[in-house]
């Protein structure tokens, strides 16, 4: 938008002008679900039984509805192939709205779960749950809260680096992929240990991909998720005040310090949900934030919504492409992403403004 | 609002404090300017004034009330801070950035009421050119005149300010520290700035607050008793001569005393570390 507006300009025109900007904003979030919605609907035609575009959203409707016509087709789209891409939408969403969180909260244009080492947290607490059978609780929330319980580990680690005088954006990130080394290490020692029945799950766990979600673990992580996310938004204007500054932040009446480890337990908690499910994909929340930033600005309240919007188109296009561009073989999604989300951060850290250390 | 400090000291470690025995009683209206040279505490004082740092002993009572006991909420909503320098990772618009300044007092959205206040400081610093373009886009005076405006949109009672005008042309510098005198005496809101330039601080305010090494209170009282050749000499070390115009002092400066006389002159100070 042209951003030169004119010094004599009345109250009503800025607030006119300021209402436009606004929409605008609105407008790049419809476009990027609208795509996102096609682009489910596209991924769900694909699969050696043909059924057409609407007639794919028809069926899913149907069986929303307790209307189940076609059995078989019902079968291939809500059993077969809809998980997938629900899988898909959920861990975008997720996982973008957590990158741009602790980027704002932290500052810090690196961070994202799996830069921060999060993600490998939550995954070893995952792979011990799978390959030992230990977890905390018992019942349909115990993978998710070992993941979470082991996702807090470098989540107080990089809490503890950035509260540390001169810890640079840099610094941070290399702390979270020292943290992330001995996690995988460990989960490597556990893969050893493994039944080799279970090696496989716990190897695509370490990849990411949307081909371990069943059917059955899309409600946990469709409701911690969206809890998750919920709690981000509401407290998007404060991360926005955060953002700026910490003493900013207290002198406009906001405990920085309480907010940001709030944040990030939230971060955790969303991360555990997704990567006990997918595994690590990583990027997805480095990426998307940046994206969205560059079309919509950082004002969180949008933010949050259009990295969310994109990190589900994302996730479902890599997914998309791992499907197809091999086929009959199938690419990881966390692969994928990881070819796009490196360069990314490369571009980013030669773009950092202040020294490395 | 009254604000009482007594016998304050703060020290970031052991080895460095920074403040020894404040004793400071701001109680009236008007603009009040803290100067000193580099390094004596002036940032330190008024981030231990609105809660940034807890003082290492003594008291800051805020009205009565200690400012330890403040929520930082309930502080935001009386008093307000622009500080030295500005944040631009992940910037906003300027009008959204000035939004932010609303924030101790406003819900979720910003509101009708709270968009007139934005418009109307944004108008009065020179600003509504730029209300759409992006906070990292704009150059360092620009910068200061954004947080200014962000500090005004919060509406305090007492709005600190460090080194505000340090990075505007003369110009400026003079109609900013003007709007600041006006909005104080209009009686909307006291306004406690650091200032590097002495001439504008003689000038515009109503007291002065000098500090001096190593942290301590040097005088305190209006410029036309405080702004001397002595003190001058002994806080900042610069030989100069002090005139009269508009009926304030006006420094004239003159030559840097000698490192060894502004040991001489300091020997006798209370708590000054001999070793450094």
């Amino acid at each position: 938008m042209d951003t030169e507006i004119s010094a004599d300009i009345s109250e009503d025109e800025l607030v006119d002008t300021y209402g436009h900007y606004l929409l605008k904003k609105l407008g790049f979030i419809a476009i990027c679900v609208i795509v996102t919605v096609i682009v489910a609907g596209v991924a769900m035609t694909i699969g050696p039984y043909d059924i057409g575009f609407f007639e794919c959203y028809r069926i899913l409707f149907d069986h929303l509805m307790g209307n189940i016509g076609d059995v078989n087709k019902d079968w291939v789209i809500c059993e077969a192939r809809f998980p997938r891409i629900a899988a898909g939408i959920i861990a975008g969403v997720g996982l973008a709205c957590a990158g741009a969180v602790m980027q704002s909260t932290m500052k810090n244009p690196l961070a994202d779960p799996y830069t921060t080492g999060i993600s490998s947290g939550a995954s070893f607490g995952a792979t011990i749950a799978i390959v030992s059978g230990i977890t905390l609780i018992n019942g349909q929330f115990s993978l998710v809260l070992n993941a979470f319980i082991f996702s807090l580990i470098p989540t107080a680690v990089i809490v503890v680096v950035s509260a540390m005088k001169r810890a640079s954006p840099t610094t941070i990130i290399l702390a979270g992929i020292a943290v992330m080394y001995v996690f995988n290490a460990m989960t490597t020692v556990l893969m050893l240990m493994a039944d080799p029945n279970d090696m496989a799950d716990v190897y695509a766990w370490q990849v990411g991909s949307l081909g371990i979600t069943s059917k059955d673990d899309i409600p946990i992580m469709f409701v911690v998720t969206v809890i998750g996310v919920a709690i981000m938004w509401a407290l998007s204007g404060k991360i926005n005040v955060l953002a700026s500054g910490d003493e900013n932040a207290k002198t406009l009446g906001i405990d920085a310090d309480k907010l940001r480890i709030f944040c990030l337990i939230v971060v955790s908690l969303v991360a555990a949900a997704i990567v006990s499910f997918t595994g690590i994909i990583g990027f997805v929340g480095l990426v998307c934030p940046h994206v969205a930033r560059m079309f919509i600005g950082s004002d969180n309240k949008y933010l949050i919504p259009a990295s969310a919007a994109l990190g589900a188109l994302m996730l479902i296009v890599t997914d998309l492409i791992g499907k197809t561009i091999i086929a009959p073989a199938v690419l990881q999604v966390g692969v994928i992403t990881a070819f796009i989300g490196g360069p990314m951060l490369i571009y980013l850290l030669l773009k950092q403004k202040k020294e490395a250390w | 609002m009254e604000i009482d400090i007594k016998d304050m000291g703060f020290q970031y470690n052991e080895e460095a404090p920074v403040l020894h025995h404040i004793d400071l009683d701001l109680n009236e209206k008007g603009l009040i300017c803290i100067i000193g040279p580099n390094g004596v505490g002036k940032s330190t004082l008024i981030k231990c004034i609105n809660k940034l740092h807890k003082p290492t002993s003594g008291t800051v009572l805020i009205d009565g009330k200690s400012v330890n006991d403040y929520k930082l909420k309930d502080l935001a909503k009386v008093m307000g801070y622009v500080p030295a320098s500005a944040n631009d990772t992940f910037s906003m618009t300027v009008l959204d950035t000035i939004l932010m300044g609303r924030h101790p007092h406003s819900k979720v959205k910003a509101t009708r009421e709270d968009l007139h206040i934005v418009y109307e400081v944004m108008k009065e610093l020179n600003i509504m050119h730029l209300a759409m373009r992006n906070f990292d886009e704009l150059s360092a005076g620009q910068h200061q005149k954004v947080a200014i405006a962000r500090g005004l949109a919060q509406e305090p009672e007492l709005l600190i300010l460090d080194e505000p005008t340090s990075n505007l042309d003369i110009r400026h510098q003079i109609k900013v520290t003007e709007l600041l005198y006006n909005l104080a005496h209009e009686g909307k809101m006291t306004v406690l700035m650091i200032s590097h330039d002495l001439n504008v601080a003689a000038r515009y305010a109503d007291k002065i607050i000098v500090m001096s090494t190593p942290g301590v209170i040097y005088d305190v009282g209006h410029p036309n008793d405080v702004i001397t050749e002595e003190m001058i000499r002994y806080v900042y070390g610069m030989n100069c001569e002090v005139v009269y115009s508009h009926d304030r002092p006006h420094i004239i400066l003159d030559t840097a005393i000698s490192d060894e006389e502004m040991i001489k002159l300091h020997k006798d100070e209370k708590y000054v570390d001999k070793d450094a």
